[in-house]
């Protein structure tokens, strides 16, 4: 084996295109045996599990609905006191001169030019890795996977000394440089690509005159659509949820995304003597949750998520 | 253009030996597809880790300024008892709530796949739907729950008359942590277990069935061997995950400031003494170490999944 390819133990995966969703259900209930009869103790089970997943979201709904008075003096899983849900929306919007709405489009801009960026910078990548013999190849995965196992976490002190030196900090390119990195999304495009595109069109393209990044713009994306989609949802969530590169960079509220602006009124509000905005802290996550979800159950359909294990499919 | 030698999937290896006039064209244009990734990686992986070891090396002095002081934050690293605690309780963490969520998550996995579901898709889309919320917002939501002032457990609590434990006193603190990380990554993980489940060719089923084996024997003996390499890569995440716990801790540290102090978890403390106490060389050791003991215990836990198989 060359010593380029991509090792892994992964079990060889040997169709790529994408199965008709009602195909793969029927073949999903063709195993299991001839006993398809539902089972009742499973069901109970996971109807269990679902209610654990479903629970604090439900009251996240319930409790956007209730006044600050009334969040302390009703009972937490049904509604109560007056419907407040519209006037809560309203003062999440107004409040402090509307600098929620800031912190919403900051992280717009965070997740846009970070995932975005991220995306595209892994593909390409990817995509070279899987197709592209060149000197320092090997070295390239070395250094990825070397850095990889480094906790990214544990480096944000020296980014944040080493962003404050180049006067970085407390701008959006301190949360979006950082966020261009996603060596997962770089390793899965490599996978993908290495089964998704085949060797034989890129030959076939350069023959007609094709210059190469012509021809993965044209060509090769094409194939390559339902692993970025993976690779999108990943960094999409990642960076509209990211909280700990902002934490550290940004000292100005106004360059704020979500969670860091909502946990600032949850730590106001815990401080004595300051305003307390619980209401607010409540509508404001549910307000920070709907968007991430609303993609999140949009894009799933075209998840690939075998792809995070090494199998093409699924 | 040239015809370029590439390297396919698997193990099938590159065509070797065409022109090397042609070859040599192409040669570098991999590099125009990874370079402006690697440039990124370099300035924002790289360049840290350099810059962590370097900082780790010197100390401020309250005379003479920033000196050159070669390991000696890393001696005081590894006998200052406040990382200790912080390492001990994560551990503990990792110990208990990796598996509780892993063996969560393939039985969940398992049931998914067992077609004898009536509305699987429900299933999985719900317990997947977490994944999405973000830390702080899972964090603050369980909070408010678990909190005495409107909290959902207070409730409870005086509804039993105070025989249910208190989810964020000392001594329930780390698992009440745990069970918004397992809220959060359960389906996730179930997920990656499912699509493993999936890609297992269906002729398997039917020869099992044919010879009459049950439904444990078909799990014991197809279902998990085809599970192993998710597992892996399950674990790994999580193990990962684990020895970075912040944001969880952190947003519930407002919440009850005597059972989560500032060195819950070593990234808490890491993350404190460099933005409260200002200790940026002795911090940057500490990550350090964390690193280390992160690749060691990532590497462990892949190397025993790879002897497992063999």
């Amino acid at each position: 084996m060359s010593g380029t390819t991509v090792t892994t133990d992964k079990p060889a995966a040997t169709t790529v295109g994408r199965k008709p969703p009602r195909l793969a259900r029927r073949a999903a209930k063709r195993r299991g045996g001839p006993r398809k009869r539902p089972s009742v103790l499973l069901n109970i089970l996971m109807t269990v599990m679902l209610l654990y997943a479903l629970l604090p979201l439900f009251w996240l709904v319930v409790n956007s609905t209730k006044t600050q008075a009334a969040l302390f003096s009703t009972f937490g899983l049904w509604f109560g006191g007056k419907f407040a849900l519209w006037s809560n929306i309203h003062q999440v919007f107004t409040y402090d001169n509307g600098v929620f709405l800031r912190w919403l489009g900051n992280t717009v801009l965070y997740v846009v030019a970070g995932a975005g960026g991220a995306t595209l910078l892994a593909t390409l990548a990817g995509y070279g890795m899987a197709k592209y013999d060149f000197p320092g190849k090997r070295l390239v995965f070395a250094i990825v996977l070397g850095a990889v196992a480094v906790p990214a976490t544990a480096l944000a002190v020296p980014t944040f000394l080493l962003f404050s030196d180049l006067h970085l900090t407390n701008t959006p390119w301190a949360v979006i440089v950082p966020s261009l990195v996603s060596p997962l999304g770089f390793y899965l495009i490599w996978l993908y690509a290495a089964e998704a595109v085949p060797t034989e069109i890129l030959e076939a393209a350069r023959i007609d005159g094709a210059g190469e990044f012509r021809t993965f713009f044209v060509i090769s994306s094409r194939l390559l659509t339902p692993g970025v989609v993976t690779v999108v949802l990943f960094t999409v969530v990642a960076t509209w949820n990211n909280y700990f590169l902002p934490l550290i960079m940004l000292s100005n509220p106004n360059w704020y995304p979500l969670t860091v602006g909502l946990n600032d009124w949850n730590q106001q509000s815990f401080t004595a003597g300051d305003q307390s905005v619980y209401n607010l802290v409540v509508t404001g996550s549910l307000l920070t949750v709907i968007p991430i979800m609303a993609a999140f159950l949009y894009l799933q359909r075209y998840w690939r998520f075998g792809l995070a294990t090494g199998s093409v499919k699924g | 253009m040239a015809v370029n030698s590439t390297v396919a999937a698997g193990s099938r290896a590159a065509p070797r030996g065409r022109g090397r006039r042609e070859r040599g064209r192409a040669r570098w244009a991999g590099w125009a597809f990874v370079g402006p990734f690697l440039v990124v990686f370099a300035f924002a992986l790289i360049v840290p880790i350099g810059y962590a070891v370097y900082l780790s090396l010197f100390r401020q002095q309250l005379i003479g300024g920033n000196a050159f002081v070669g390991l000696s934050n890393y001696r005081v690293a590894l006998s200052d008892p406040q990382f200790w605690a912080s390492l001990r309780r994560m551990l503990l963490f990792l110990v208990v709530q990796v598996p509780v969520m892993t063996v969560l998550a393939l039985l969940a996995a398992l049931a998914l796949d067992s077609a004898r579901l009536r509305w699987a898709p429900l299933y999985r889309l719900s317990i997947f739907l977490p994944y999405a919320v973000p830390a702080v917002v899972a964090s603050l939501m369980w909070g408010f729950i678990y909190g005495s002032q409107f909290g959902l457990v207070a409730r409870v609590r005086s509804f039993l008359g105070g025989h249910f434990p208190d989810p964020l006193s000392s001594n329930w603190v780390l698992t009440s942590i745990g069970n918004v990380v397992t809220w959060e990554f359960v389906g996730y993980n179930m997920l990656i277990f499912f699509s493993a489940l999936r890609a297992v060719p269906g002729e398997l089923y039917e020869a099992a069935e044919i010879d009459g084996a049950t439904q444990f024997a078909i799990i014991r003996w197809i279902k998990l061997p085809a599970l192993r390499v998710a597992i892996v890569v399950s674990l790994i995440f999580s193990v990962i995950g684990s020895l970075q716990l912040f944001n969880e801790p952190e947003v519930l540290h407002f919440l009850t400031p005597d059972t989560i102090p500032a060195n819950f978890t070593p990234n808490m403390y890491a993350y404190n003494l460099s933005f409260a106490g200002q200790e940026y060389n002795y911090s940057a050791a500490i990550a350090i170490v964390m690193g280390i003991l992160t690749v060691i215990i990532a590497a462990a836990v892949q190397w025993y999944g790879r002897r497992r198989a063999a």
